[in-house]
């Protein structure tokens, strides 16, 4: 039986940040010892959503309410008290002390620290979930998920009621994976209200009793704990990946452009990567034709920005790449590039630019000590700001003079200026990341437009987004990434955007192939 | 590392010709006259009346012809440890090791000068020995340097170290083996006054400030105006993008802290060659302690450098006088420094609160 009132529930949530609505009119209800699943990609609003169940921030419209009463959740500590504690995506203890010190950190100062009660509160609760850390144990010896373990028994110490976990497996081993699906149920067994946010669409179903999906900050539909029983599990999937992923929600992304638009591609084979491994993925292989464009989808953090980092040099990565014949392993960064490679990074303020360097030394970081602009190791300032205002005026990059520095300008002019660094010279191969993350409407409509027009001129283009929409929008055929594998490769088409969308949530690319697959099994 | 992050760095200043002097007022000329004011504070406390002192000090170490010179000779290792330190402070490495450096260019200027003018004309002698002495602290900041690089580990704490074993090892090779038989005090052969660097002209000055002048110019047009010096810099205001554009690996690492470890060892040498002629087992005069100081003064310019460096010098040797006659210890140059360094930090701080509402 479900009890009347559920002890957490948000009432037409709304919450605004300058520019995006992130939570859009979102009503949902956690009932007590139920797990509910929160699927979402990124920038579906989840993190804005646990932020004002932990206290951070406050709802601009709508209500949450506990036990039937509307709250004002005014701090972290006031949620606490209510009952609700919350497990981050990174970890926070203190790695030197042991797992009973941890737990000791909030004692009043005054008060002599109780280790030996902390220490049998720990073990009996470690017993009772399954947990098999030792309180005596040091942090630092411990596995993530094993310190994981431990944040969410504290975390139901101090809430007691209500546990939300922010995307607790994205750390974790498969087997890490299972053990804590398995803690969840002894908890909700309990009568915990469990929240586990992730993006996995099989856990979610594996270890959920309901499900809900956040698409672009508004709720694209759930399965109850009655349809849950009912349904066959092909179904439900195919379910959850239509809100997730489907055209079931009018799409929200008025700049995807039909495919229809894409130049020819080329024959000759620009970029051929095979058996490619790094630290973050496994086994790449692809292969891009001049003048197409090669999309990487997945969701943020399956290893799209290793694999391409690792292409441009930037980290180490065994396997075979070639650029138009020539093998590039063993190259350095400035050979690769010299060899009409081209990075266009997602992490522009980070490593792209030198925020308090000017403009136009930041347009030659990749050429610095080149002719004309440095002649004998000393800088030729003239051609230095001539070659700045040229492809400023070329790439429309508003700035008050070539000496700006160049953090001054807006995300939207970085951006344009790293296109301008980037498509100088002779390029072969262009790599994309993110290109158009963070930007307003204008500028990525300007980006988007620059990736087809250099396409259309002959380069071969690797374009690695989070956004699906932007994939399809612009990519000849697609690739997806899921936990460091190319899960498959799929060609644009009017059901690419299913069948990538079953790929990024783990399932087989035609709903077909699953009803075959569970049957065998 | 971080703590340089309050000090702006030249380069994150407007192009000189858009400096507008207002500011400059404010955030350096306000900031020094309060540090005289608070100093003189000090002073009224311990019973000394400040403006006798300070004008003895201008006295002694400016207005004299005798006291001028010996500041500016005071000056000349000041101003090359100075451009040690710019290359490395400027691209984000903290060679604190410099002290070490300068002692080892100075104890191997010390080794082999006397023995080099004999076998050879003056100029190729000295010129030989002071870079034996830069190669000696090339060599003694390539161990921190390698581990900076390669490992990653902090350059800081092993440069101190280093320094450290600098200390102990300089005096047990003085006292061993490269002891003056003929001398009391355990120290090297002394370098004939005749063999030493020569005098400019008409001074008692000798020309190591000209070639100390010349080295903190030309460190401050190599950062200023080179693809190496940028590339210097590129690595100590954003490691990451130097990485990503290809030229932030280990050899630009070890390339920096190994110049400012050249420079510290010629820092030495040249001070060897030039004014002291021997080296002494107990010497050490921790130069770097007030030197660093001096450099975040400057904002890592070498032009400034210069002018801190003077300014520093007069202090010393003034105070140094001011010392035996009105019984103020001579550290109160160090206190003086404080203070500076304290209000320029107040006023910079100020500053940018200013600029960001």
């Amino acid at each position: 039986m479900k009890p009347a009132v559920p002890i957490v529930a948000l009432d037409q949530v709304t919450k605004r940040f300058p520019g995006v609505v992130a939570n859009d009119r979102i009503s949902l209800a956690f009932q007590a010892g139920e797990v509910h699943a929160l699927l979402g990609e990124n920038g579906a609003g989840k993190s804005t959503l646990i932020s004002m169940l932990a206290g951070i921030q406050r709802p601009d419209e709508g209500a949450i309410l506990i036990d039937g009463q509307a709250v004002a959740l005014s701090s972290p500590g006031h949620a606490l008290r209510l009952g609700i504690g919350t497990v981050y995506q990174h970890r926070m203890l203190v790695p030197t002390l042991t797992v009973a010190e941890n737990l000791l950190l909030g004692t009043p100062w005054w008060q002599r620290p109780r280790r030996a009660a902390v220490a049998e509160r720990f073990r009996r609760d470690a017993r009772a979930f399954g947990i098999d850390v030792p309180p005596e144990a040091r942090v630092d010896g411990l596995s993530l998920g094993e310190q994981q373990q431990v944040e969410i028994i504290r975390a139901l110490w101090r809430g007691g009621r209500v546990l939300v976990l922010d995307e607790p497996t994205s750390m974790l081993s498969p087997q890490g994976v299972e053990e804590l699906g398995a803690m969840m149920r002894r908890m909700a067994a309990q009568g915990v209200s469990i929240i586990f946010i992730t993006h996995h669409l099989t856990e979610a179903l594996a270890f959920g009793d309901r499900v809900s999906v956040l698409r672009g900050g508004r709720c694209a539909g759930g399965i109850g704990t009655a349809e849950f029983g009912a349904l066959p599990r092909p179904a439900l999937m195919e379910r959850v990946v239509g809100m997730m992923f489907g055209t079931a929600v009018a799409n929200t992304n008025a700049l995807a452009a039909p495919s229809l638009a894409l130049p020819r591609a080329g024959d000759a084979t620009m970029l051929e990567v095979s058996d490619l491994s790094g630290q973050a993925f496994r086994d790449i292989r692809f292969d891009v034709r001049a003048g197409e464009i090669f999309g990487i989808a997945g969701v943020d953090g399956n290893g799209q920005t290793p694999l391409v980092q690792a292409l441009a040099g930037q980290i180490p990565s065994r396997g075979r790449v070639m650029l138009g014949g020539q093998d590039l392993q063993g190259r350095s960064i400035r050979q690769r590039h010299g060899m009409g490679l081209r990075y266009v990074t997602d992490d522009r303020g980070g490593e792209g630019t030198v925020a308090t360097l000017p403009v136009s030394l930041n347009l030659l970081l990749k050429d610095l000590g080149r002719a004309p602009f440095w002649k004998q190791g000393f800088a030729e300032r003239r051609a230095i700001q001539a070659h700045a205002s040229a492809r400023m005026r070329e790439f429309d990059v508003r700035a008050p003079s070539t000496e700006t520095p160049i953090g001054k300008l807006s995300g939207g002019n970085i951006q344009k200026a790293l296109l301008a660094r980037e498509l100088a010279g002779s390029p072969r191969l262009i790599i994309y990341n993110k290109p158009t993350h963070g930007l307003d409407l204008r500028n990525i409509e300007a980006t988007r437009a620059r990736i087809r027009e250099t396409a259309q001129a002959g380069l071969a283009t690797v374009l690695v987004s989070t956004d699906l929409s932007e994939v399809l929008a612009l990519s000849h055929r697609v690739g997806v990434m899921l936990r460091g594998r190319m899960v498959g490769i799929v060609g644009n088409g009017p059901d690419a955007r299913d069948r990538v969308g079953r790929l990024m949530a783990g399932l087989p690319e035609s709903a077909a192939e699953d009803a075959a697959g569970e049957a065998a099994a | 590392m971080s703590e340089a992050a309050g000090i702006t760095p030249v380069s994150r200043l407007p192009p000189r010709s858009r400096v507008p002097v207002p500011p400059f007022v404010g955030t350096t000329l306000v900031p020094i006259v309060l540090a005289l004011v608070a100093g003189g504070l000090v002073l009224a406390a311990i019973g000394t009346d400040p403006l006798a002192y300070y004008a003895y000090v201008l006295e002694r170490g400016l207005l004299r012809l005798r006291g001028l010179q010996a500041t500016l000779v005071h000056m000349i290792p000041l101003l090359i440890l100075g451009a040690a330190l710019i290359v490395s402070f400027r691209s984000g490495l903290w060679n604190l090791g410099i002290d070490g450096q300068y002692m080892l260019g100075m104890l191997t200027a010390g080794a082999l000068a006397p023995h080099l003018v004999q076998a050879m004309p003056l100029a190729p002698a000295l010129g030989l020995s002071a870079l034996a002495g830069g190669v000696a602290g090339t060599l003694w900041a390539l161990p921190p340097a390698w581990l900076r690089a390669r490992h990653g580990t902090n350059e800081v704490i092993s440069g101190l170290m280093m320094s450290l074993i600098a200390t102990s090892l300089v005096a047990a090779l003085v006292k061993l083996w490269l002891r003056d038989p003929a001398s009391l005090e355990p120290q090297t052969l002394t370098l004939a006054v005749g063999d030493r660097l020569p005098m400019i002209p008409g001074t008692d000055v000798n020309v190591g400030l000209v070639l100390a002048l010349l080295v903190v110019l030309g460190v401050h047009a190599m950062m200023t105006r080179t693809a190496a010096g940028l590339r210097f810099r590129v690595l100590g205001l954003n490691p990451a993008a130097a990485r990503h554009a290809g030229f932030g690996g280990p050899v630009l690492a070890m390339s920096v802290l190994c110049l400012s470890g050249f420079l510290g060892g010629l820092a030495g040498s040249v001070e060897l060659i030039g004014a002291l002629g021997k080296m002494q087992a107990s010497w050490n005069p921790a130069y770097g302690f007030a030197v660093v100081p001096l450099v975040f003064l400057s904002r890592f310019n070498g032009l400034a450098l210069i002018l801190l460096a003077f300014a520093f010098s007069v202090l010393e040797i003034g105070g140094a006088s001011a010392a035996t006659r009105l019984d103020v210890p001579q550290d109160f140059t160090l206190v003086l420094v404080g203070f500076v360094l304290i209000f320029l930090a107040l006023a910079e701080y100020l500053a940018q609160r200013r600029a960001e509402t």
